[in-house]
């Protein structure tokens, strides 16, 4: 069995549009993998789902379809992506009208899965004892079952594996889990059997590792950022997978970036949890067991992976309206930059305050002093430049953080000097969506795969 | 004994998980991992981030990747959407983790 050559195009709805291009014309691949969900983003597609039911997927894959399926066709590349959000059936009909209009239809077989949504179900599942309880606090789903906005199930590879096994050539998918994109070719290729808990810690792994892009290929790596060439033309990264469960980490020739040990254990420990148990769908991953060398110019070799078992449950991410948000910000300059900023915000609590609005949360900073680092920060300097003040509100009467909106600019004529920066009007007010993670035993959900 | 601010012997990474901060510190040269287990505590984490971490600290081990990973529950402002911070998601505190000095 040869080896497979697995890359990653997006690590995030917004990521550089050139990167899966570059992936799919730089070099040979075999699987473009690309990741869109966030937790946020699956409620805004559902957003935009409501208000017209031909949407709810990321607009940008289709967009990017419409470049490179002529090359995929011919390269013989398979895509695997998330891109489906709330509404998969929908943009892989968008992707089949698409392969039509350019004269390669036959060459294309679009897989949508779905089945993930369980926003429709709670009323059912919770009836049915599945109590969707806060994995972190503890409470009831009853508690916020009027403000639900949307409910997701993550999928593994399962689904994925099933589409490929069809022989679908382009696999959209609603929330399925980012690492579950590069499992899941592997699981296809190499007959690994789902529970070979080595193995699917394996793909797992590899598929943490790219799953951000170009986070492992020298994007904001804190070691000796300044010396990583030529990061305009950044080689997104690309998984080498040998069947005995050996791969590669590695990116196209002639691309700008860095791989080598440092790159990736930087990612490896991005968004981690207790190491030793990182639990996906697929399997409990354990981080301790990775050994990583560099392997010649941008390569490293990664192998011994070990894990175990997967759980008896999915996780669920439900995300619901949770009161309201404004944040505004101003300019102050040199002389006593830091003490103008303070005032300002001292004026402005105070003029809140005898408006009587009631907010769960008032919060200034001092961007280029303190907002990022607080207290670790020097907040006496009285000769710096400039400060941005910036200040938000959140809190559960949207009239109140509408009024909010409206009291900022008024300190550029009421309040201390050498102020500038407020060209762009009112701030908008923003409804707050929360996140309630839960579990759900995964028997009670199947995911469906559609052929177009 | 001499001061070493972690800058010059560690590297790191940080990302979110709802309120909680994930701190990853890696050794520069994995021979320095010993020093950062042993120096960079979690009690010693939580006292640098005094002010941002208002729960507790969790402490990881990953030798085989020269590395801690560190948990600041508490830490976002209430994480996600709801937080006003600048650095929601605290990007940012691999660096702020940088700052800190040992004695070693």
């Amino acid at each position: 069995m040869k080896p497979i050559r697995i890359a990653a195009g997006q690590g995030f709805w917004g990521d550089w549009l050139e990167a899966p291009k570059n992936q799919v014309r730089q070099g040979p691949i075999d699987y473009l993998v690309m990741d869109y969900l966030a937790e946020i983003t699956m409620s805004i597609m559902m957003k935009q789902k409501r208000k017209n039911p031909e949407l709810g997927y990321a607009t940008d894959f289709v967009d990017l379809m419409k470049e490179i399926l002529p090359d995929v066709a011919s390269k013989g590349i398979k895509v695997l992506s998330n891109a489906g959000g709330v509404n998969p059936t929908a943009c892989a009909k968008k992707v089949r009208e698409i392969a039509n209009a350019l004269g390669i239809g036959d060459k294309i077989k679009v897989a949508a899965i779905h089945g993930d949504d369980i926003a429709g179900r709670i009323d059912e599942l919770v009836g049915k004892g599945h109590a969707l309880k806060n994995m972190e606090s503890g409470e009831n789903i009853s508690t916020i079952s009027d403000k639900i906005q949307s409910a997701n199930v993550y999928l593994g590879a399962e689904p994925m594996v099933k589409a490929l096994k069809n022989g679908a050539n382009i696999i959209i998918a609603g929330r399925v889990t980012d690492t579950g994109l590069t499992l899941a070719p592997m699981i296809h290729e190499f007959g690994w059997s789902m529970t070979d808990w080595d193995k699917m810690s394996t793909g797992t792994i590899a598929g943490h590792i790219i799953e951000c892009g170009a986070q492992c290929s020298g994007g904001n790596c804190s070691y000796e950022w300044d010396s990583i060439p030529d990061m305009a033309n950044v080689g997104f990264p690309i998984i080498e997978a040998h069947p005995d469960g050996t791969f590669y980490v590695t990116k196209h020739a002639g691309t700008g970036g860095r791989i080598d040990v440092r790159t990736v254990k930087e990612q490896l420990v991005y968004e981690m949890g207790d190491p030793k148990s990182y639990i996906t769908p697929d399997c409990v991953a354990d981080f301790s067991s990775i050994n990583l060398a560099d392997d010649g110019p941008n390569r490293v070799k990664v192998w011994g992976i070990k894990g175990t078992a997967k759980t008896e449950f999915f996780k669920v991410s439900v995300s619901y309206t949770d009161g309201w948000k404004a944040v505004g910000t101003l300019v102050y300059t040199w002389p006593d930059a830091i003490k103008k900023a303070r005032v300002a915000g001292d004026i402005l609590r105070a003029r809140l305050e005898k408006l009587g609005l009631k907010f769960d949360e008032i919060l200034t900073e001092l961007v280029g002093v303190n907002s990022c680092h607080g207290p670790l920060t020097d907040t006496n300097n009285p000769d710096i430049p400039e400060v941005t003040f910036r200040v938000g509100v959140r809190g559960h009467d949207q009239k109140a953080v509408e009024r909010f909106t409206r009291e900022i600019a008024p300190l550029v004529l009421t309040g201390p000097p050498s102020v500038t920066g407020f060209a762009g009007g009112r701030p908008n007010v923003q409804e707050i969506l929360a996140y309630w993670p839960a579990l759900i035993r995964k028997e009670v959900v199947e995911p469906v795969v559609d052929y177009f | 004994m001499a001061k070493i601010k972690l800058q010059k012997i560690a590297h790191a990474r940080s990302g979110d998980k709802g309120d909680t901060a994930n701190v990853g510190l890696i050794a520069i040269d994995p021979k320095d991992y010993e020093i950062l287990a042993k120096h960079v505590t979690a009690e010693k984490v939580k006292e640098h981030f005094k002010g941002i971490c208002l729960g507790k600290v969790e402490r990881f081990e990953l030798p085989n990747l020269g590395a801690l990973n560190f948990l600041l529950h508490e830490s976002l402002g209430g994480g996600g959407t709801l937080s006003l911070k600048t650095d929601a998601q605290g990007k940012t505190y691999a660096a702020a983790i940088l700052r800190m000095e040992i004695d070693a």
